[in-house]
């Protein structure tokens, strides 16, 4: 029978909980690198026992640890990023110029194909890849020799680059996104890049529908359709059906299309999930209730998803990469929240149990689907 | 020389070291010798106390020995003899925070 091993970052650690396809018992490892953040943890899909980890502490920087054995033992290897020649200025929040500099791994992204290569998005913002199983980094300069880019100003989170989707049909083609910056899209595997926010519109900027400027929170896409994405913006969510070119709306009977993480079912291209929270100035679940919004129909038209979830006096946030969904059939769909728990749904979100209940602050989730 | 080091917990950790390290340090002893042998001794280090390309001290880790806080002293100034005898340990600190 197949099993699930879910990746779990969190404030002060990192936990891996295991279980076998039925999803109902669960096994808990950790913490592991206790006292850390864990960003962001992700296996390889060339090589399911190949994982990445970023750890990072403000006293102690960033650590990137590996494992070759599905997070049993771990190892450091490199954690040296340094920005491509002399790395220029972008804008800090006030409007002013200030030099690039790096601050932590953000999101780590193993290549589709190759366990010893992979990505990694950093604050500030700039993408980095290693092909030697993490030991040295290099940047992909030409996203931060973009002529926007000096022009560029982080979120309230800072100037991180958080997604990065790596195209399974288009050989070279890799999708980032960057809050407060927007997606950006290569076709030459991340020599050159463009640009792809027509569509967006940000009230929040000086020219609301700016090529460049927009905090997009989370994109997000199926792997047997990756001309089709989908958004969670600041506010707003949104689609995009011609891999980025154009975005349009759908964020439809949401109740509030603020939020951070959105994912797509593993065997369903059309279905989408979400969690809609307050405001960006609350950064809390409305009503006290922990609804998953599902949409079947790509957008539009969305269910609130409650079973098994706390219906009042909840009050916590689910961060931009702590979604995620198992390859098993029926789907599983997977969150964490800023309140220490983990959520799993074995039935594509119909009904919802808690892993655990009572982690850090939980920051990043992931999960394999193993043979 | 043999020198004596002490790591914060999470760097000890890190680096699978238990308690007090002695480090074989060549002269001169200066915070940037002892830095340079821990982090060739313990790659898995570099980056955590100091910047990797400037060899600025973390802004949060401190650097203290004989009762003394030698963080803001030049990294080329030499460390106190006792230290240098190994009568005193040289002490690598996570600053305190919290409330």
């Amino acid at each position: 029978m197949s099993t699930v091993r879910v990746l779990v970052g969190t404030r002060k650690g990192a936990f891996i909980l295991t279980s076998d396809g039925t999803r109902e018992r669960w096994d808990v490892s950790g913490p592991h690198f206790g006292g850390w953040e864990l960003y962001h943890l992700k296996g390889s899909p060339a090589d399911p026992n190949r994982l990445y980890a970023s750890q990072s502490s403000s006293w102690f920087g960033q650590v990137i640890q590996r494992s070759n054995d599905g997070g049993k033992t771990w190892e450091t290897v490199g954690n040296k990023f340094v920005y491509d020649g002399v790395p220029g200025t972008h804008l800090w929040y006030d409007g002013t110029p200030r030099p690039w500099e790096f601050a932590r791994v953000w999101h780590l992204e193993p290549s589709l194909t190759d366990p010893d290569t992979v990505y990694a998005g950093i604050q500030d913002a700039a993408l980095f890849r290693s092909n030697d199983a993490g030991q040295t980094w290099q940047e992909l300069p030409g996203l931060r020799g973009h002529k926007s880019a000096s022009l560029w100003q982080p979120g309230a989170g800072g100037m991180c680059l958080h997604t990065i989707l790596l195209d399974p049909v288009h050989p070279g083609r890799i999708f980032i996104a960057i809050s407060a910056a927007g997606v950006f899209r290569s076709d030459d595997a991340g020599t050159t890049w463009r640009p792809m926010n027509r569509g967006l519109k940000s009230e929040g900027i000086p020219d609301p529908t700016a090529e460049v400027g927009h905090c997009v929170h989370r994109i997000a896409m199926h792997r047997s359709r990756p001309d089709v994405l989908f958004m969670q913006k600041h506010w707003d969510v949104m689609r995009s059906d011609d891999a980025g070119e154009s975005w349009h709306e759908v964020s439809g009977n949401l109740p509030t299309d603020f939020g951070f993480p959105i994912d797509v079912h593993a065997h369903e291209p059309e279905t989408i999930y979400v969690v809609p929270i307050k405001s960006d100035s609350e950064h809390y679940l409305p009503e006290g209730k922990l609804r998953v919004y599902r949409s079947r129909t790509g957008g539009h038209e969305w269910e609130a998803l409650t079973n098994g979830l706390p219906q009042r006096d909840c009050y916590v946030n689910v961060l931009r990469d702590a979604m995620a969904v198992d390859s098993l059939d029926p789907c599983g769909v997977y969150f964490g929240t800023t309140g220490g728990q983990v959520y799993v749904s074995a039935n594509a979100g119909d009904s919802w149990a808690p892993i655990v209940r009572d982690l850090p602050s939980v920051v990043s989730v992931e999960v394999q689907t193993l043979p | 020389m043999i020198i004596r080091v002490v790591l914060p917990a999470h760097l000890r950790t890190l680096a699978h070291v238990d308690g007090e390290m002695k480090l074989d340090v060549e002269a001169p002893l200066t915070q940037r010798s002892v830095l340079d042998t821990l982090e060739a001794g313990y790659p898995m280090l570099r980056g955590t106390i100091r910047d990797q390309l400037t060899h600025r001290r973390r802004a949060f880790v401190r650097f203290f020995a004989c009762q003394e806080d030698l963080s803001h002293e030049s990294p080329d100034a030499p460390l106190p003899d006792a230290v240098a005898r190994g009568a005193e340990p040289f002490l690598i600190v996570g600053a305190m925070a919290g409330g």
